[in-house]
């Protein structure tokens, strides 16, 4: 692919003796689209603003095009960054705010003008330049955002929750938008955001973060279907993760019963995390199933319904686009490519169990990553 | 209801404003505009008004400059502060505020004791053998006096609109490339004035109006709008002259903070 651009290495972060990023290595590439996904407080916005240069590393190395930039002001590099809830200049107007950095750097007047209005007109903004800022709604200002920065043609753009505060149909129209302005520009997009959907759509990468550390890195394809652990498995998506051992290559053990797999690799009789996701299951009659449950809630959610479905203890989440009244006993088939192992880590047992489950979950697990500063 | 409700809990400030304000304006204006001899209606005391004119423009120059004194000593104090840490705050705010617990006069009479020909500056000087200053009766010994009384009225309502300004602005000026000293000029600066404006408003209409720092500092030549007031209250037994030109006085000040709002773009309204 293409040549790489920034390396973190072995970057920490402390405050106040707390460690908020543990040895975070890293390769962005030029031109690509990464993401820094993760919960609130997982690290992900330091680690932007470590990028962004304004904040220095407690140790390890920022380097850009080769260069080591850990101590180089924020005005000097090449980088810029679309804030969170946009940081733009209540003083100036629309236009103003966008050729702000041009400006600063003493281009033409001529240039600035037709830059800015060439600008304006990428991001649909033609006719407001000489709005105020608190005259524009949420998405126009977001927009301006991401217009003052681009406009400075930047080898790096920064966007640090770039739609959070939108609604959901304005944010769907933003990631197409801004997925098309990326690879129209051409620009290497470092994206932070807490929304997994919205890192699964737009990025070429994903880095899952947690509690300072890189959990995964990978396709969003990969990340998805092949999570390294139970924090990853449950971040991204809804999974069921049950204890197993791996009895040898491709045959898995849970609920007392081997099944077929598709992973290897494992030590002979290594205790794993088993992941099935919820939309893989196959419910069939009773007679014809690996294993039988019975139904103990069901919640309607537009595309399909989620059934909890319990099993020797142990409740399931199932995504099925048939009705299963509460009560009722369902089998399931499970296909060795539905079965996902993972190596046991320190998040094991504390995701992927459904016993808890109430509709409120999905609103919760929103919230939650609002709250980031 | 409400609205009734509303008017009830605001009444003692209304009747107190209408005692207290409404009032005496009333008295001034009725002063101003009537003879000292017959009490008829008259414009005679507003024609006297030309006399005093150097005074006043003494009073404005005066006032001004040591607005600006005060800007210049006061901003970077107010940016230091806005820019501590919150305990640190707190402390540097309450010292401030500490000269304004003590009293205006006392304070006043504090440099004259310092400043006098046999003060303690002048003393200090003779005893290292150096010749003594002319440093009390002169307009800087006003300006001094002003300034020193006014700083606070300076710093807290910069103080205050810079701790308003979003960090996040800063850092969006640095990385669209602004060095420390654009970001001050381009952003900082700009979003603080509003502060500036209340600030040099509360410095020029208390300094405008002042009498006592002039008489106790200043000299024959350093007469101001204040003291000439004052005089033909005690002195000159001309309250009506002195009404006239507390009218003018007043009629200034609500044009000067006008002409200030203007220039805020009107925005936030200055606080007088």
């Amino acid at each position: 692919m293409s040549k790489e651009l920034i390396r973190l290495r072995d970057l920490t972060m402390e405050f106040d003796g707390e460690r908020i990023l543990d040895g975070i290595n890293l390769y962005i590439n030029d031109h690509e689209f990464l993401t820094l996904l993760g919960p609130s407080g997982c690290g992900k916005t330091t680690t932007l603003r470590i990028i962004g240069g304004f904040l220095t590393p407690t140790s390890g190395t920022v380097t850009f095009d080769g260069e080591t930039i850990n101590d180089v002001p924020p005005y000097k590099r090449q980088i810029n960054t679309v804030f969170q809830r946009y940081a733009l200049f209540p003083h100036l107007d629309v236009y103003d705010n966008v050729a702000f950095g041009l400006k600063v750097n003493k281009v033409p007047k001529d240039e600035i003008d037709a830059r800015v209005r060439e600008m304006l007109e990428i991001v649909s903004l033609k006719g407001y330049e000489n709005r105020r800022i608190d005259a524009l709604s949420g998405g126009q200002q977001q927009r301006v955002a991401i217009a003052r920065a681009l406009v400075n043609r930047p080898k790096v753009l920064l966007l640090d929750e770039p739609l959070g505060a939108l609604d959901l149909r304005l944010r769907k129209d933003m990631q197409n938008e801004l997925k098309r302005i990326q690879q129209a520009m051409g620009i290497t997009f470092i994206y932070v955001t807490h929304d997994q959907e919205e890192a699964l759509s737009m990025s070429d990468t994903i880095v899952v973060m947690d509690k300072g550390r890189i959990q995964q890195i990978g396709k969003p394809e990969d990340i998805y279907n092949e999570p390294k652990n139970a924090f990853v498995a449950d971040f991204i998506g809804e999974s069921n993760i049950l204890d197993g051992v791996m009895m040898e290559d491709y045959r898995v053990k849970f609920f007392g019963r081997v099944f077929q797999c598709v992973d290897k690799g494992f030590a002979p009789n290594e205790p794993v995390d088993v992941v099935i996701r919820p939309e893989d299951i196959d419910i069939v009659p009773v007679s014809e199933g690996h294993l039988v449950g019975t139904v103990t809630s069901i919640t309607f959610k537009g595309l399909n319904y989620d059934i909890i479905v319990e099993f020797k203890g142990f409740k399931w989440l199932i995504q099925t686009t048939d009705f299963h009244a509460v009560g009722s006993t369902i089998g399931i088939r499970l296909n060795p490519e539905d079965i996902h192992i993972m190596h046991k880590s320190a998040y094991s047992g504390m995701f992927g169990d459904y016993s808890s489950y109430s509709a409120e979950y999905d609103e919760l697990t929103e919230d939650a990553g609002n709250e980031e500063d | 209801m409400k609205k009734t409700k509303s008017v009830l809990l605001s009444a003692p400030y209304l009747a107190w404003m209408v005692v207290f304000t409404l009032v005496p304006l009333g008295v001034v204006a009725y002063y101003a505009l009537t003879d000292p001899a017959t009490g008829v209606f008259t414009l005679g005391n507003l024609r006297n008004l030309g006399m005093y004119l150097p005074v006043l423009w003494n009073s404005i120059a005066y006032s001004l400059v040591s607005a600006f004194i005060c800007l210049l000593l006061g901003y970077p104090v107010a940016y230091y502060i806005a820019h501590c840490r919150q305990t640190a705050q707190k402390f540097l705010y309450m010292l401030v505020m500490l000269p304004m617990c003590m009293s205006f006069l006392l304070r006043t009479l504090a440099w004259v004791g310092l400043l006098q020909d046999t003060g303690i500056i002048n003393t200090m000087l003779a005893k290292i053998g150096l010749p003594r200053l002319r440093l009390i009766r002169t307009p800087a010994a006003v300006v001094l006096g002003m300034v020193y009384n006014y700083l606070p009225y300076m710093i807290l309502p910069l103080y205050a609109t810079l701790m308003k300004i979003d960090r996040r602005l800063i850092e969006a000026a640095e990385d669209l490339g602004c060095t420390p000293v654009q970001t001050f000029c381009k952003v900082v600066f700009p979003l603080s004035m509003p502060g500036i404006l209340s600030g040099m408003t509360m410095v020029f209409v208390p300094a405008v109006s002042t009498f006592y720092i002039s008489q106790k500092l200043g000299g024959t030549d350093t007469v101001l709008i204040g003291d000439v007031i004052e005089r033909q209250f005690k002195q000159g037994n001309n309250p009506n002259l002195g009404a006239a030109l507390s009218l003018v006085l007043m009629l200034l000040v609500f044009v000067c903070t006008g002409i200030m709002n203007r220039f805020g773009g009107g925005e936030e309204e200055v606080v007088v």
